[in-house]
């Protein structure tokens, strides 16, 4: 081991010249919860992957799919969608898949179950790194505008916390670069798993403003941005946060 | 049906102190809350919880309403024979939730 890695000046190293690359939110939380999330029998996330792991076998998703098989699928999501001409998200393509496939009548979008059956899907892709659709170019480009654009009461634009102000703190929080690499997640706050939407709705009216509708065309675009920048991250579902 | 996560080591050595972990999932409702209506939510918790090695009750836990919900619980035995652990959570409405993990000491 060069002595550079040893000492730990590789990463300080990188800071300066910036070249860190996205930085997830698992790396400023406490090592108490940093060690909550790596346990499996103490992440409580972990109890809605195994009701999405026992949905999966009643609802009949593993008729047609082996679980091993959604490896990776997570991963690349948002993803272009031929029918839709644009992008459809994880949790929207589990929907259609379990009411035109499986013949199930629909369900809210983050209903238990729901979120179930998402977090085992995107804990099949633990640990891959995030490799997004280049065929959403244009929705980036779209969601890009959204995480710059001033917004709400606040007149705050994400990117002013999550770039300009990400390592700083908000009040008694630690300002994240806001990733969505841990979804659904078990969040402290909420003493209960939630999705991403959930955590984009909390962002929109922190700040006074009107939340996007989860599955609308302006959300959608917003979370492949968010996935476009977090390039390269683990997925971590289920991840735990404050 | 609740969910539990529970570590128990497969085996241990005689007298060596063993980690037992538990994770339940439960809402433990507080009974201060009020939901969207202003109407104060039902206090729904678990009050208690045990584990009884070979019938024996080895240890023992009260909950309260601060308490988070999935509550976690970690203790430690002694491990002195092979024997079957019970982990029983009773709680608000009667609700009562119980597991049994075999320890094999050698
Ligand atoms: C009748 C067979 C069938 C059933 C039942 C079924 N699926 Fe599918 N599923 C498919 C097919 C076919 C595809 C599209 C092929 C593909 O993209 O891999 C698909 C695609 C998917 C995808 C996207 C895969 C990818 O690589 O992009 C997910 C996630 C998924 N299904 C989840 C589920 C879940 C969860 C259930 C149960 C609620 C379910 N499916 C039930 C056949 C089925
Ligand atoms: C006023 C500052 C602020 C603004 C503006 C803001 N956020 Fe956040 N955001 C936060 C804070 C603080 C957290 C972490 C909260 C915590 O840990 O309790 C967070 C968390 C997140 C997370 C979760 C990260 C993780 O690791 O799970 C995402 C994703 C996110 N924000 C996206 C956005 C988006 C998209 C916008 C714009 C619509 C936005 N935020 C606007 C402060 C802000």
């Amino acid at each position: 081991m060069s002595p550079w890695r040893r000492q730990g000046w590789l990463p300080l190293l990188a800071l300066l010249l910036g070249a860190a690359g996205p930085r997830s939110g698992f790396e400023t939380m406490t090592p108490e919860l940093q060690a909550m999330q790596r346990d499996d029998a103490g992440n409580p996330g972990m109890l809605s992957v195994l009701e999405g792991e026992a949905l999966f076998a009643r609802e009949g998703c593993a008729a047609c799919h082996a679980a091993a098989a959604l490896r990776g699928v997570a991963a690349r999501y948002p993803a272009h969608d031929a029918a839709r001409g644009g992008p459809i998200d994880l949790a929207g393509r589990i929907a259609e898949c379990r009411e035109q496939r499986a013949g199930r009548p629909p369900l809210p979008r983050e209903s238990q179950p729901m979120l179930a059956l998402q977090s085992f899907v995107a804990h099949q892709s633990r640990g891959l790194p995030i490799t997004p659709d280049p065929r959403l170019a244009e929705a980036r480009a779209e969601g890009e505008r959204l995480f710059r654009e001033r917004r709400g009461q606040l007149n705050l634009s994400c990117a002013q916390c999550h770039e300009t102000l990400a390592g700083g703190r908000l009040a008694g929080a630690n300002i994240p670069e806001g990733h969505p690499n841990g979804y659904p997640l078990y969040r402290l706050e909420w003493q209960a798993l939630g999705s991403l939407q959930r955590r984009l709705r909390g962002c929109f009216t922190g700040v006074r403003a009107e939340p996007l509708a989860p599955g609308s065309p302006a959300a959608l675009a917003l979370e492949a941005y968010l996935f476009g920048r977090a390039a390269g991250l683990p997925i971590e579902t289920p991840a735990v946060r404050p | 049906m609740a969910r539990t996560l529970i570590r128990v080591p497969a085996t241990a050595t005689r007298g060596e102190v063993i980690e037992i972990r538990t994770l339940i999932q439960h809402p433990m409702e507080t009974g201060y809350r009020p939901d969207a209506a202003g109407r104060l939510l039902v206090r729904d918790i678990i009050t208690r919880f045990t584990c009884h090695f070979d019938n024996r009750l080895v240890f023992e836990a009260m909950l309260h309403s601060a308490i988070a919900a999935n509550p976690y619980l970690t203790f430690t035995l002694r491990a002195e024979a092979s024997g079957v652990l019970a982990f029983a959570w009773d709680g608000d409405h009667d609700f009562r939730h119980v597991e049994t993990r075999a320890l094999t000491v050698t």
